[in-house]
């Protein structure tokens, strides 16, 4: 049964080129503890003075088998896996599986739930380009960048902090609904939010996007046709800077995203600075659909937040006193989760990196049957060689930040 | 249902000897190894099928028969439309071609369906292992991998459980 795969160093040969099995080029080790690869990212580089002749990216350094620990899980209990993979996502993650999981049993959520499903997607993805942006930034030495997004993103993780008791790790949205009401005061944190945030985008834009020293490493680095970035199957902001305007939120709409209007910002240069301009303009379109979505939990103002079918979702704490049978249904979730039937579901949702894709497969019992995660950096990682060759080791730097990794996403 | 789709659906059903299968929506088609490059192709170049969205596998050790399936999720950008090919592969000595040709993303993912799979991608350009050491033994999603787990030391079983460490016995 067990195959032992042997690798010697003639099977390794053709990763780089003649000119470095006879000394011409430099083969350079790049990682995994390197600043600017965004984690434990490993690449190998063959370079001709300081240009990048190849380029072979290694991962797995951060693989943790979660979606071999999904397995043995029910469905409930590897829902908290998922905050795991893309830390930078956690809330996506969960909407995500969730959406899968009630596509599968064919569970329905009400609306008041689905409205702060999307709020809080769209402020996690805010965070989440925050940190991208102060990254980036960073890697092309704009070090003060790094502090003002740290800043602006604690507000959003103390904003989740309130809503799920957690600032990363949140695990807040459940299949059917969600934990939990949102409290009085995320309305007004909220709101705080939405206020300040405009100026920040601004000023942000004014220390970088006419910065000559910012243009000069970005503008026409780690190009990319469109024709190119679909063949690699990029997706999210790297695919729309090449011009291709295709989003999940659009094209494939859930949790009720057609009922907001928003556009999908797409330039068409393909490089590093072009998506750049695609994410800063994705700041305005999510406070765009923040807004939009605080005046329809307005109205929604105490609806119910979970769905109504009892066999999926826990009853209320307040029914378990005085209903026997929500006592029973109380128990039997907790004890022994639910079934979900032998099938199997693919559930794309938007990430803030692009497509993340559940697959889903239950065998009739209360534990998934198989999980994948497609997760958009471990395809983006694979376009790295494509962007990065024929560059200078420094655009490698650029282009790394502007495909917004997470090894964590990547490896899973 | 999409008209798009169901002329891909018809076409390949007429040219091949496939199985469909439908849940929420989705179609599934059950197609043989040999045809896959075939049908991708097809799909590709007449559908507008040209984003590979995913690619896994599913292991049905051990009533399953042929043990894994391998499935591949296509999506047309222009039509907005989604199909999934699914391959029976047998468990004795498994292999699938290589689409890395028609969808050079699929490179990393049958890497990974080899890393955690075992099965073999005829064709690959570079089948290495991916996400798991490249010394590593066995295919850990395989069902018959076990999942193992630390034991937690507490101060009464702290010495016992420090014997079973492998840096003990050295």
């Amino acid at each position: 049964m067990v195959q032992l795969q042997e690798v010697t160093l003639d099977e390794l040969k053709h990763l780089v080129s003649d000119r470095a099995i006879q000394g011409d080029t430099m083969l350079l080790n790049m990682g995994p503890q390197h600043p600017s690869t965004h984690g434990v990212l490993r690449l190998m580089l063959e370079l001709d003075g300081e240009t990048i002749i190849n380029c072979v990216p290694d991962i797995g350094f951060l693989h943790t088998g979660i979606e071999k620990n999904m397995e043995a899980k029910r469905y409930e209990q590897a829902e908290v896996m998922t905050d795991r993979l893309d830390y930078l996502n956690t809330v996506g993650n969960n909407l995500a599986f969730c959406l899968a999981v009630e596509k599968l049993v064919d569970l329905d959520v009400p609306p008041r739930a689905q409205v702060i499903r999307v709020i809080l997607t769209e402020l996690q993805r805010i965070a989440s380009h925050l940190v991208w942006l102060g990254t980036q930034s960073l890697d092309l030495a704009a070090m003060s960048m790094f502090l003002y997004c740290f800043r602006e993103r604690e507000i959003i993780l103390d904003i989740l902090e309130l809503v799920s008791g957690q600032r990363m790790m949140t695990t807040y949205i459940r299949p059917g609904g969600l934990w939990r009401d949102v409290p009085e005061d995320f309305y007004d944190a909220v709101q705080d939010f939405l206020e300040m945030f405009p100026k920040r985008i601004e000023q942000y834009h004014g220390l970088l996007t006419k910065n000559p020293l910012f243009v000069d490493r970005t503008k026409g680095i780690g190009v990319i046709s469109g024709e190119d970035a679909v063949a690699w199957g990029l997706t999210g902001p790297t695919l729309r800077g090449s011009g291709v305007a295709f989003d999940n939120r659009k094209a494939r709409p859930y949790s009720g995203y057609e009922n907001y209007d928003f556009e999908v910002p797409v330039r068409n240069e393909g490089d590093v600075f072009a998506r750049y301009i695609c994410r800063m303009d994705e700041f305005w379109e999510s406070l765009s659909i923040i807004e939009q979505g605080m005046e329809k939990l307005r109205e929604l103002d105490g609806a119910p937040i979970r769905s109504n079918n009892r066999k999926f979702v826990p009853p209320p704490r307040s029914e378990l006193g005085t209903s026997m049978e929500a006592l029973i249904h109380h128990f039997k979730l907790w004890t022994d989760g639910f079934d979900a039937p032998a099938e199997y579901v693919y559930m794309p949702v938007s990430s803030p990196r692009g497509e993340l894709g559940v697959y889903l497969e239950g065998d009739g019992g209360n534990k998934p049957y198989r999980v994948h995660w497609r997760t958009p950096s471990f395809i983006h990682l694979q376009a790295l060689p494509v962007m990065s060759t024929g560059l200078l080791v420094a655009d490698l730097v650029a282009i790394i930040g502007s495909i917004d990794i997470v090894l964590g996403d990547s490896d899973r | 249902m999409n008209e798009q789709l169901s002329s891909s659906i018809q076409k390949i059903k007429d040219g091949f000897d496939v199985e469909e299968h439908i849940f929420s929506d989705e179609h599934s088609l059950i197609i043989a190894p040999d045809d896959v490059v075939e049908i991708c192709q097809l799909l590709r170049d007449d559908f507008y099928f040209n984003l590979l969205s995913s690619l896994t596998a599913v292991d049905y050790w051990p009533e399953g028969d042929p043990r894994f399936h391998v499935v591949y999720q296509l999506y047309s950008i222009e039509a907005n439309i989604t199909l999934r090919l699914r391959v029976a592969v047998p468990g004795d000595e498994p292999s699938v071609p290589t689409i890395e040709g028609l969808y050079p993303n699929a490179n990393w993912h049958e890497r990974e369906i080899w890393d955690m799979f075992g099965i073999k991608v005829e064709g690959h350009s570079d089948l290495r292992r991916i996400l798991m050491p490249y010394e590593w033994e066995g295919h850990p999603l395989r069902k018959d991998y076990p999942l193992g787990y630390e034991e937690v030391q507490f101060s009464f079983n702290a010495d016992e459980i420090d014997k079973k460490k492998p840096y003990v016995k050295e």
